[in-house]
């Protein structure tokens, strides 16, 4: 299993070039041999969603995917959002809503969150509620995190309201 | 709900404590500046996996690690025989405990599935498990226990040789002779057996540590995600032989805890061996299969009660038998007594009760043992009194809200002594009712449900009263004689000569938002703003010796001291600037960054300007102020009782059995609020905990006590399909124990909810005589009952 291979792969909008055996999940790519951190691992069994990042714009389970899958990909993680001093909008709306509490899980939510936004612009509380139940948290309860995509998809519809 | 953006004045006479101030920790955690332990990454890292026995009881008949080691990637493989180390002892000091001992690696036999034999060490984790598959164990597999039915009955195996009928605890906690007499004289007497399903704490970011000898200074470093970092620096020092100054522990961002992580666990220590014995850094970090098998559990108990009452429904007298199953081992440094013991104590609840006694018994088999679990009981005891409650009203032909009225203990009754010899500060406990009744509307109940029946609809309204004691100082922990007693917390407050202040604190945010919370408090101390003010937690290094964030009491003991600190700090600022302004100390004081004399607008000195003077120009100084503007204090309360009401409206489909939550209302009071967008955060994450160990979680074992449940798509916690809105109400009664007002209130959301379902749904099924007696409910149990239509069933859970 020493065998590796060559993959190129964009982040964030950064080329990256790293050699990885088959079997290295591509979480354990992005974080610990390019070192995006912000993407986090809470199962290794494809349920938490903790992971989830937006490989060529949809979100997948970046540890049921091996890095050599994401050759040529376009990979966008937590960091691609927002920094501190800039939060995204939905970032902000995340913190004015209370949506997170240890924020282990927030990185996913949130790349599941940037992209079922952006395929779903006007959502149902019902639609919302599908799509967030994707992932686990365990500190919210959901409440916030339900609010606050509410919240993030009024802003849109109408930017006078938000944040 | 509460804008979470507003921001209060402030300084115009406002106070920031009771605003809902947004968190300071938030950028970095939606930003990925975080730092959890996983992304801890020293240079020369090793990684440790675990070979795990596959059985749950087993002599180890030989350890092979020949193929391990020469394992591509490999560099060390130890079993127990390489160690030379001391396991963990945990001890309490009374006569009905047994001490046993975990030992870090499995020695001579395994007492559950999933316990490490050996612990391999190499470049990466994926060579590290390749090394720990190579682990060649030669197991002869033995009789386990997997319940407490089966340990407790006569001839079963022993998990442990020194505890007789696997019972490592067995206390007469509280006894009256009277009892027996008061329950045969009762017009209803509830005899019942209750048992709540194994559980975990399952936070999404697993056990977690670093371990790194620091060669400059020849000690060791250790990252861990934990709850209490003087604990762990404490438990490593006197595992390893080092004095504490040579050990220093960090807990960074920790992804939730929830109790898992305020116990020291057996890897943990192994890794600060290893990297303190090869002088190079070593990772592990738990996976879920882990997480789910090996770590810590909790919950599962069994009461057997006798509940009665009079006539009138006047709660007569209480008869507890109360047994926790604990698993194979005792916990550090709580003990496997944790869950029987807080059990048998607070049973009573929020209820007027004379007549009460209680057996609680620690029964071990071959499971991993037991940790704190938000709640520790809780969820357990009021699920037990308050199903027993809505019996007994069924019984009696009385409404269950008017027989918790006429037993809950009154505003005029406090302080109240309880059975067990608690004493309950002042709660709102008939008001909560009240208030949680009107709201969903009670009154109307009977003709709304009669209304759904004739539909063909089943639906069920119940409710869950229940006080909780919280802030344990150190003489509450001390009445339970752990060999290692927490109780008080300390705050180290200094301004810097720019007039910013870093507050260091001993607890252990992990979620609950504390470097907020902390600030408000200090901030409203000092005059200053929240983002003048800087919190500290999570290293041993930084901050006082501190007993950490478990057992609901950061905001009301952490947050006490760092109160008391800011007093101290503003004394002195006040002495400095009357000094300066040339007036008396009791003729200024301190707001909107100032220090001003009374009655004189214009007569200020900016703070930051004392806070120069007292570093740079200490020449300036009173005449026998100490120079610099540090000041330290401890808080150590004796306790206090938080309470709430929980309301639940269900619906159960009469085709599936499934449960369906229509509305979940909770009254809760704990005491003054410091910021309750965070407070009904705290809520939300709780009654989540609580409606999973309803409906969703359990732990399932064989009957050889092999795990069933290894991954999240067994252990079944909720997504947000299956928690439905909470709604929740304060009501303020502020406690006189806690320098703020404060009563904790981290756990009380799990606490109601397994309770208040199994209420709504026992309500939902009446009339085809149904009484929940078992947690978490099932759907294809309660589906047998409607379609059985039997008389009287009790419905428990899986088989």
């Amino acid at each position: 299993m020493t065998e590796r291979h060559r993959v190129t792969l964009t982040v964030n909008g950064t080329e990256h070039v790293v050699q990885v055996e088959p079997r290295r999940t591509l979480v354990d790519v992005l974080r610990h041999d390019l070192g995006y951190t912000g993407t986090h691992v809470g199962c290794e069994q494809g349920v938490c969603g903790s992971c989830t990042v937006l490989l060529d714009g949809e979100p997948v389970r970046s540890c049921l995917l091996f890095g050599v899958q994401a050759e040529a990909a376009d990979v966008r993680t937590v960091e691609g959002l927002g920094d501190q001093e800039h939060l995204s909008p939905l970032q902000e709306i995340f913190s004015s809503s209370h949506a997170l509490q240890c924020g282990f899980c927030t990185p996913g939510f949130l790349m599941l969150a940037t992209a079922f936004l952006r395929d779903h612009p006007s959502p149902s509380d019902d639609e919302i509620r599908e799509a967030m139940s994707s992932n686990l948290c365990r500190c919210t309860g959901y409440q916030n995190i339900l609010r606050a995509v509410r919240r993030a998809a009024d802003a849109v519809a109408d930017p006078s309201t938000e944040p | 709900m509460a804008d979470a953006t507003a921001q209060p004045s402030g300084p115009d006479g406002a106070r920031w404590s009771g605003t809902p101030v947004r968190r300071v920790e938030d950028p970095r955690l939606l930003t990925g500046a975080s730092r959890f332990v996983d992304d801890v990454a020293p240079a020369g890292l090793l990684h440790a996996a675990f070979a795990r026995s596959p059985f749950a009881s087993a002599r180890i008949a030989s350890v092979d690690a020949d193929v391990a080691r020469r394992a591509p990637g490999v560099v060390e493989v130890w079993d127990a025989a390489d160690l030379e180390l001391p396991g963990l002892r945990p001890i309490l000091e009374r006569e009905d405990f047994v001490v046993t001992e975990m030992p870090l690696l499995a020695r001579e036999v395994v007492r559950f599935a999933g316990e490490p034999v050996a612990m391999v060490l190499a470049g990466s984790r994926y060579a590290a498990e390749d090394g720990a598959e190579a682990v060649e164990v030669e197991f002869v597999p033995g009789e386990g226990v997997s319940s407490i039915e089966e340990a407790t009955a006569d001839g079963a195996p022993l998990v442990h040789g020194s505890a007789r009928g696997n019972l490592l605890l067995d206390a007469a906690m509280v006894d009256d002779a009277e009892l027996d007499a008061h329950l045969d004289a009762a017009a209803v007497v509830v005899d019942a057996t209750f048992s709540s399903g194994r559980l975990t704490a399952a936070p999404i970011e697993t056990r977690a540590c670093v371990a790194e000898w620091d060669a400059r200074e020849r000690r060791l470093i250790v990252h861990i995600s934990h709850q209490i970092p003087h604990l762990v620096r404490t438990t490593i020092a006197d595992l390893l032989g080092l004095p504490e100054h040579r050990v220093r522990v960090i807990a960074p961002d920790v992804g939730g805890g929830f109790g898992l992580k305020c116990v020291v666990g057996r890897e943990e220590v192994l890794v600060a061996a290893a990297a303190a014995r090869l002088q190079r850094p070593v990772k592990w970090i738990e996976d879920r299969l882990e997480n789910l098998t090996a770590s810590f559990h909790g919950h599962e108990q069994r009461h057997a009660v006798r509940v009665g009452f009079g006539a009138d429904g006047t709660l007569l007298g209480l008869d507890a038998d109360l047994a926790c199953d604990v698993g194979a081992y005792s916990c550090y440094p709580f003990t496997c007594g944790v869950e029987p013991l807080m059990a048998a104590t607070e049973l009573p609840g929020p209820y007027r009760l004379t007549r009460y006694r209680a057996r609680a018994r620690a029964v071990a088999t071959n499971k991993p043992p037991i940790a704190p679990y938000r709640g520790v009981s809780r969820p357990q005891i009021t699920f037990v009194i308050e199903r027993a409650m809505d019996i007994a009203a069924r019984r009696l032909g009385l409404d269950s809200v008017e027989l918790r009225m006429r037993n809950l203990i009154g505003p005029d009754e406090f302080p109240y002594r309880s059975a067990s010899g608690l004493l309950y500060d002042e709660g709102s406990y008939r008001a909560s009712l009240e208030r949680c009744a009107a709201e969903l509307d009670h009154a109307t109940w009977s003709v709304r449900q009669a209304g759904a029946r004739a539909e063909g609809r089943l639906i069920g309204q119940g409710f869950s009263c229940f006080s909780e004691r919280t802030a344990y100082g150190t003489p509450a922990f001390a009445s339970r004689k752990m060999a290692v007693t927490p109780g008080f917390e300390s705050a180290h407050v200094r301004m810097d000569a720019s007039g910013g202040v870093t507050v260091a604190v001993g607890t252990l945010s992990h979620g609950q938002g504390h470097e907020t919370t902390f600030a408000q408090i200090a901030a409203d101390e000092l005059g200053l703003r929240p983002q003048d003010v800087r919190v500290v937690e999570g290293d041993t290094d930084v901050t006082p010796f501190g007993w950490g964030t478990f057992a609901s009491r950061s905001i009301a003991i952490g947050g006490g001291a760092v109160k008391r600190a800011g007093e101290l700090l503003a004394e002195r600022l006040a002495r400095i600037g009357a000094h300066l302004l040339e007036v008396a100390p009791h003729d200024v004081e301190l707001a909107d960054g100032s220090i001003s004399v009374r009655g004189a607008p214009g007569r200020s000195v900016a703070i930051a300007e004392v806070a120069r003077v007292a570093h740079h120009a200490a020449h300036r100084l009173p005449a026998g102020t100490e120079p610099g503007l540090e000041v330290r204090s401890t808080f150590d309360p004796p306790g206090t009782f938080s309470n709430a009401t929980h309301g639940a409206e269900v619906e159960v489909d009469p085709a599936t059995g499934a449960v369906a939550i229509r509305r979940y209302v909770v009254v809760e009071d704990c005491g003054f609020v410091i910021n309750p967008m965070i407070v009904e955060g705290q809520v939300h994450g709780g009654v989540a905990q609580g409606i999973a160990a309803a409906l969703y979680e359990r732990l399932a074992y064989d009957e050889q006590a092999q795990p069933l449940s290894g991954t999240f798509a067994d252990f079944l916690v909720p997504t947000a399909a299956e928690i439905p809105r909470i709604e929740i109400h304060h009501l303020e009664t502020p406690s006189e124990h806690s320098a703020t007002g404060a009563k904790g209130m981290g756990e009380g959301g799990m606490i109601g909810a397994p309770a208040a379902i199994a209420n709504a749904v026992s309500d939902a099924l009446a009339h085809l005589g149904v009484e929940i007696v078992e947690v978490p409910i099932a759907p294809e149990r309660l589906l047998g009952a409607i379609r059985e239509h039997p008389a009287s069933v009790s419905v428990g859970g899986l088989p």
